[in-house]
C-alpha cells in the first residue's frame, strides 16, 4: 500500500513582482521552494509511514529543475519520487495539471496500490486550490479537503478518519479508501533533513515520465488540455503606506492618538 | 636484605603495578577519541605549561583567593615528589640511596625545605578540609567522600613524616636534626619515650607513610585527583588559537556527525575530562547556570568522563556504548536541555585552571542533536529554513538589505577601488534598532575620508548561529559562499559591525581557507581617531556611561581597551565599570543561536547582567555589538528602566561627538 504526495515546485512569491507591461511574473533571481502547503502534505504523508509503514511516492509535474525540491523530499524520507516533465505538459491550468496528475497516480497504481493521495490545500502561486479535488474527480477517489488533522487510519477496514476545518466549524469525517487529503497549514510541524539524509538525496537519481511514458492524449494536457487561460496579471493600485510617528513616538497611547486624528482628518472614521 | 626491604620491595611492586595498570585501563581509552593536532609549536606549548600548570596562572586569578592554597599545595606536592621518592628508594635500597650521602650542605639544605614544606602542606590541607566544611561555596560539591579521603591521606602523609622523623631525631639518628626545626619540635613530645618504644613508634610511622604514599597512587587515578597526573599535559595540549572556532566536519557519504557518543569526541575532549578537578569555577561563571538553566558546565565534563569509563571498554570491543552521552536522566548522560543552553559566551573556558574547553564539547553534541537526528528546539526550524533559503534569520526578504543605504550615503564596494568592504551583518542591516547603528558608522566613515563599501542587497548571513547551534552542514555552505563572493570582489579588507560576524570571518572562515583582514569599527574608529583622520567636534554627552564587554569581541578576540577608549574619547571621561568586566564579563544571553531561542528555564540572562549594571546608576549603556543592544534593551524594559537608563552602541555615542 502506498501514499502519493503530490508537490509543486513554486517560485517564493513574496519575493515576485509583476511585469507591469507585459504583465507576467518576473522570475528571474526568485528563489524556487516547495509549496509551503505541500511541505505540510510531505510531513503528514511521511508521519503516516512512520506510524504505519506505507510506502510514499512523492511526485510533481514540473520543469527539470524541480528535481530539486524531489531530492529535498527524498533526503526527508520519502520512498521514491517521480518527476513529470515533457514540453507538452507546460502551460497547463488546474484541468490539465489534474489529469498528467491522475494519470501518473494510476500508473503507480499498477506497481503498488495507492490508497492515499495527499496534497497541499493550495499552492502559493495559483492559490486556486483546484488540483487536488480535480485529481480526487479524475481518480474517483473520495475527496477531504481542508483537513488539520488525521485522527486515525484504520488498515483493517480501509478506512481514514479526519478532521477538516471549515470557518467555524470542524467536521470529523470517514472515508473509505482511496482517498485525497487535501491539508492546511496547521496539521504539522515539518521535519528538518538530517545531513547523511541530505547527501543521500544528492545522488539520487530522479526518475523522469515524459509523455512517451505517460502516453496521453495531448489534447488533454498542456495549454490544449486547458480549459482556462490567463488573461492578464496585475498588481491593484495601492497607495504607499505612511509610518506615523516612528520611533520617536514610546507611547502607545500617544501612537494611537495621531492614527485617530488621521483618519479622522482623512474622513475614514468620524467621533459623531 | 632484611625482611623489612623484602616486604616492603613487595607491596611497593605490588603498587606500582596497580597504579600503571589503571592508567593504561584509563588513558587507553583516550585514544578511542578523534584526532587533534595538539602537538604543534612545541616551543609555545611549553611556555603555556610552564605558565598555566608550574606558574598556576589561572589558579590564583580574580576572585579566588583560596586558588592561592592550591599554589602552595602544588609547589609543596612537586618539592616533596622529591622526598618522597627518595623515601621509596631509600625503603628498597637502604644502603646505596639516602638524603644523607648527598654533599654535606646540599643534603642539610633538602632536610630544611622538606620539613618546612610539610609544614606548609599540612596548613594548606587544614585550610582546604576547613573550607570544604564550613565555607564551602556553592558551585562545588564540597563534602565528597572523594575529597576527604584525599586530604586525609595527604594529612597522613604529612604527620607520618614529622613523627617518623621526630622519632628519628629523638633516637639521635638524625644527622640534620638541626636543619629540620618542626620535626626537632616533635622529637620534643617524644622525648620521655624509652629507645625501644621509640624505635617501634618509627618503624610504625615509616609504615605508614609508606602505605599513604603508595596508597595515594594507587587511589589517583580512581579520583577526581588524577588531574595530579593529567593536568599538567592538559596545559601542554591547551587549544593555542583561542577555543572559539570549532572543528569543521567532512561531508561525505558515510560519515557521522557530531559527538552523539563519546567516542565521537576528539581524543583532547576526553583528555579534559580527565583533567577536571571538580573545582566549579566554569560553573560559577556559566550565565546559564547562574540563572537556574540546566546547564551545569562542570557536570558536563564529569559526564563525559563517567561516560567515558562505562562505555569505553564496550567501544574498544566495537561493541555500542551502552550508557547514551546525551538523553540525560542519569549519571554520565547529558540533558538536552543542558545542551542548548550554552550562550558559547566561553567564560567558562576563560576561567577553568586547566584550560578545559567546554564549548566545541556541547557544539559537537549539539551537531549530533541536529545534522544526525534533525532534533532540536521549535524555535530553531524556522531560524534554520531562514538562514538556508534567505541567509538571515527573519527570513526576510534578501532585497530589504539594502534598505538602511537609502539613509546615508553608502557606496557599493568596487573591486580594485574600495579598500574596506563595510559587512554591516544581518542585524545591522535588517533590525529597524540596529540599523542606526550601521548607519552611524557609514556617517562616521564617510566623515574620515575612508575607502569603503557594501554588497548592499547581495550580502549574506555570515553563518555564527548556524555553526554554534551545531548546524555545520549549513554553516560551511554559507562560509564557502560568503568566502568565495568575497574572493570574487577582490576584497582584502573588512569591516564588520557586529562582533559575531568579526569572530566568524576572522576566525572560523580561516579553517576554509580564507585570509582577509577583518577589523571591528570600534577598533578602526579609534584608529580613525588617533591618525587624526576622524576629527570629534565636541564631547559627545550621554551621562554616566557603563560599558559592558560583548564576549565575542572580548573574551573572544581579546578586544577590551579599544571600545573603552573610544567611550573616553568621545566623552572626555572613561566608562564606569561592571562588576563583572573584561575576561570575566557576564553574557547578555543572546550568544551560541540563543538570541533565536526563548527562554523559558529559570530567570532572563539580560535581566540579571542589566540588574548588574544598574547597580552602578548609570544614564546609558555602552556596547558594540548589536545582540548585546537588543539584549540590554530588551532586558532594561523588563525591570522598567527603559525610560531612565538608554542603550547606546559606541558608533552612535561617536557620531554625537562629530556633529
Amino acid at each position: 500500500m502506498q501514499i502519493v504526495t503530490c508537490i509543486k515546485q513554486v517560485p517564493d512569491t513574496t519575493q515576485v513582482k509583476i511585469d507591469p507591461v507585459k504583465g507576467t511574473l518576473i522570475r528571474e533571481g526568485v528563489p524556487s521552494i516547495i509549496n509551503p502547503f505541500d511541505a505540510h502534505a510531505l510531513e503528514e504523508s511521511l508521519r503516516l509511514k512512520d506510524k504505519y509503514g506505507f510506502k510514499v511516492t512523492a511526485i510533481s509535474m514540473g520543469p527539470p529543475s524541480a528535481e530539486v525540491t524531489l531530492r529535498n523530499a527524498i533526503a526527508l524520507g520519502v520512498d521514491n519520487v517521480i518527476l513529470l516533465s515533457d514540453r507538452v505538459f507546460g502551460g497547463a491550468d488546474t484541468l490539465a495539471t489534474s489529469m498528467v496528475l491522475a494519470t501518473a497516480i494510476k500508473k503507480l497504481n499498477e506497481e503498488d496500490e495507492v490508497v492515499l493521495v495527499l496534497c497541499g490545500k493550495q499552492t502559493i502561486d495559483g492559490d486556486t486550490a483546484q488540483v487536488g479535488p480535480g485529481i480526487a474527480t479524475r481518480l474517483k477517489y473520495q475527496q477531504l479537503t481542508s483537513v488539520d488533522h488525521i485522527e486515525n487510519v484504520d488498515l483493517k477496514n480501509r478506512t481514514i478518519t479526519v478532521r477538516c476545518k471549515f470557518e467555524g466549524r470542524y467536521e470529523i469525517l470517514n472515508s473509505c479508501f482511496p482517498a485525497m487529503i487535501a491539508v492546511l497549514r496547521e496539521i504539522n510541524r515539518p521535519r528538518y533533513p538530517t545531513v547523511p539524509m541530505r547527501l543521500m538525496s544528492q545522488d539520487y537519481k530522479v526518475t523522469v515520465w515524459d509523455n512517451k511514458v505517460m502516453q496521453m492524449n495531448e489534447n488533454e494536457i498542456g495549454l490544449k488540455g486547458s480549459a482556462t487561460a490567463v488573461r492578464r496579471i496585475f498588481s491593484p493600485d495601492r497607495a504607499m503606506g505612511q509610518i506615523l510617528g516612528g520611533d520617536d513616538v514610546q507611547d502607545p497611547e500617544e501612537a494611537a492618538r495621531m492614527l485617530i486624528n488621521k483618519l479622522i482628518s482623512k474622513n475614514l472614521i468620524s467621533l459623531q | 636484605m632484611t625482611a623489612q626491604v623484602t616486604i616492603f620491595a613487595i607491596v611497593f611492586a605490588v603498587a606500582v603495578i596497580f597504579f600503571l595498570w589503571s592508567c593504561w585501563q584509563r588513558f587507553s581509552l583516550v585514544a578511542l577519541g578523534l584526532p587533534d593536532n595538539r602537538i604543534d609549536r612545541i616551543g609555545l606549548r611549553i611556555w603555556n605549561m610552564l605558565l598555566y600548570a608550574f606558574g598556576q596562572k589561572r589558579v590564583v586569578a580574580g576572585k579566588y583567593p583560596f586558588g592561592w592554597n592550591h599554589f602552595v599545595f602544588f609547589w609543596c606536592f612537586l618539592i616533596l615528589l622529591i622526598a618522597n621518592t627518595e623515601f621509596l628508594f631509600h625503603g628498597l635500597f637502604p644502603d646505596i640511596i639516602a638524603l644523607s650521602k648527598l654533599p654535606e650542605g646540599l643534603y642539610h639544605a633538602l632536610a630544611l625545605i622538606f620539613d618546612v614544606v610539610s609544614l606548609l602542606a599540612l596548613i594548606a590541607v587544614i585550610i582546604a578540609i576547613s573550607r570544604r566544611l564550613w565555607f564551602a561555596p556553592k558551585y562545588i560539591e564540597a563534602k565528597t567522600v572523594d575529597a576527604f579521603v584525599i586530604l586525609g591521606l595527604v594529612a597522613t602523609l604529612m604527620i607520618a613524616f614529622f613523627s617518623l622523623h621526630g622519632s628519628g631525631i629523638a633516637l639521635g639518628e638524625e644527622a640534620a636534626a638541626a636543619w629540620m626545626p618542626i620535626s626537632s619540635f616533635v622529637a620534643t613530645l617524644f622525648r620521655d619515650l624509652p629507645a625501644v618504644t621509640l624505635a617501634n613508634v618509627k618503624l610504625i610511622f615509616w609504615w605508614v607513610h609508606a602505605f599513604a604514599l603508595l596508597g595515594f597512587l594507587c587511589y589517583l587515578p580512581y579520583s577526581k585527583h588524577m588531574h595530579i597526573l593529567t593536568s599538567i599535559p592538559n596545559c601542554f595540549f591547551k587549544s593555542i588559537d583561542k577555543v572559539n572556532t570549532q572543528t569543521p566536519e567532512v561531508f561525505k557519504k558515510d560519515n557521522v556527525y557530531g559527538a552523539g557518543r563519546v567516542d565521537r569526541m576528539r581524543w583532547k575532549d576526553l583528555f579534559d575530562s580527565y583533567s577536571c578537578t571538580e573545582c566549579g569555577r566554569c560553573t560559577d561563571n556559566c550565565p546559564a547556570a547562574n540563572t537556574g538553566k540546566e546547564l551545569n558546565p562542570r557536570l558536563v565534563i564529569h559526564d563525559i568522563k563517567i561516560n567515558l569509563l562505562h562505555n569505553g571498554k564496550l567501544i574498544k570491543q566495537g561493541k555500542a556504548p551502552e550508557l547514551s552521552l546525551i538523553g540525560g536522566g542519569k549519571e554520565g548522560s547529558i540533558k538536552e536541555d543542558a545542551i542548548w543552553a550554552c550562550t558559547t559566551c566561553g567564560a567558562c573556558m576563560e576561567v577553568c585552571p586547566v584550560s578545559i574547553e567546554h564549548v566545541p564539547k556541547l557544539v559537537y553534541m549539539r551537531r549530533d542533536l541536529v545534522e544526525m537526528q534533525a532534533k532540536f528546539p521549535d524555535e530553531l526550524l524556522s531560524l534554520f529554513e531562514n538562514l538556508e533559503n534567505r541567509s538571515n534569520p527573519w527570513g526576510i526578504i534578501p532585497a530589504e538589505r539594502s534598505r538602511w543605504v537609502a539613509e546615508v550615503n553608502a557606496p557599493s564596494f568596487e573591486k580594485d577601488k574600495t579598500e574596506y568592504l563595510f559587512y554591516t551583518g544581518c542585524a545591522g542591516s535588517l533590525d529597524t534598532r540596529n540599523k542606526r547603528n550601521t548607519e552611524a558608522i557609514a556617517r562616521i566613515l564617510n566623515a574620515a575620508g575612508v575607502s569603503w563599501g557594501t554588497f548592499g542587497k547581495d550580502e549574506k548571513c555570515c553563518g555564527d548561529s548556524a555553526r554554534r547551534l551545531g548546524n555545520e552542514y549549513l554553516f560551511d555552505r554559507m562560509a564557502r559562499e560568503n568566502i568565495r563572493m568575497m574572493q570574487e570582489a577582490g576584497v582584502k579588507k573588512i569591516i564588520v559591525e557586529c562582533p559575531h560576524g568579526y569572530n566568524t570571518i576572522k576566525n572560523d572562515y580561516k579553517q576554509f581557507g580564507a585570509d582577509f583582514e577583518v577589523i571591528h569599527h570600534a577598533e578602526l574608529i579609534l584608529q580613525l581617531i588617533e591618525s587624526g583622520k576622524l576629527q570629534l567636534k565636541n564631547k559627545a554627552d550621554a551621562g554616566k556611561i557603563i560599558f559592558h564587554d560583548s564576549c565575542y569581541l572580548g573574551r573572544y578576540n581579546g578586544i577590551f581597551d579599544q571600545p573603552r577608549k573610544l567611550i573616553e574619547k568621545a566623552t572626555g571621561k572613561a566608562p564606569m565599570e561592571m562588576d563583572r568586566r573584561r575576561e570575566t564579563s557576564f553574557c547578555c544571553g543572546a550568544g551560541g543561536g540563543r538570541m533565536w531561542m526563548e527562554e523559558t528555564e529559570g530567570t532572563r540572562i539580560n535581566i540579571a547582567r542589566v540588574t548588574e549594571a544598574m547597580k552602578s546608576d548609570p544614564d546609558t549603556i555602552c556596547v558594540c555589538c548589536p545582540y548585546c543592544v537588543t539584549m540590554m534593551e530588551d532586558g532594561l524594559t523588563d525591570i522598567k528602566a527603559s525610560d531612565k537608563v538608554k542603550v547606546i552602541e559606541i558608533s552612535e555615542l561617536v557620531e554625537k561627538a562629530i556633529k
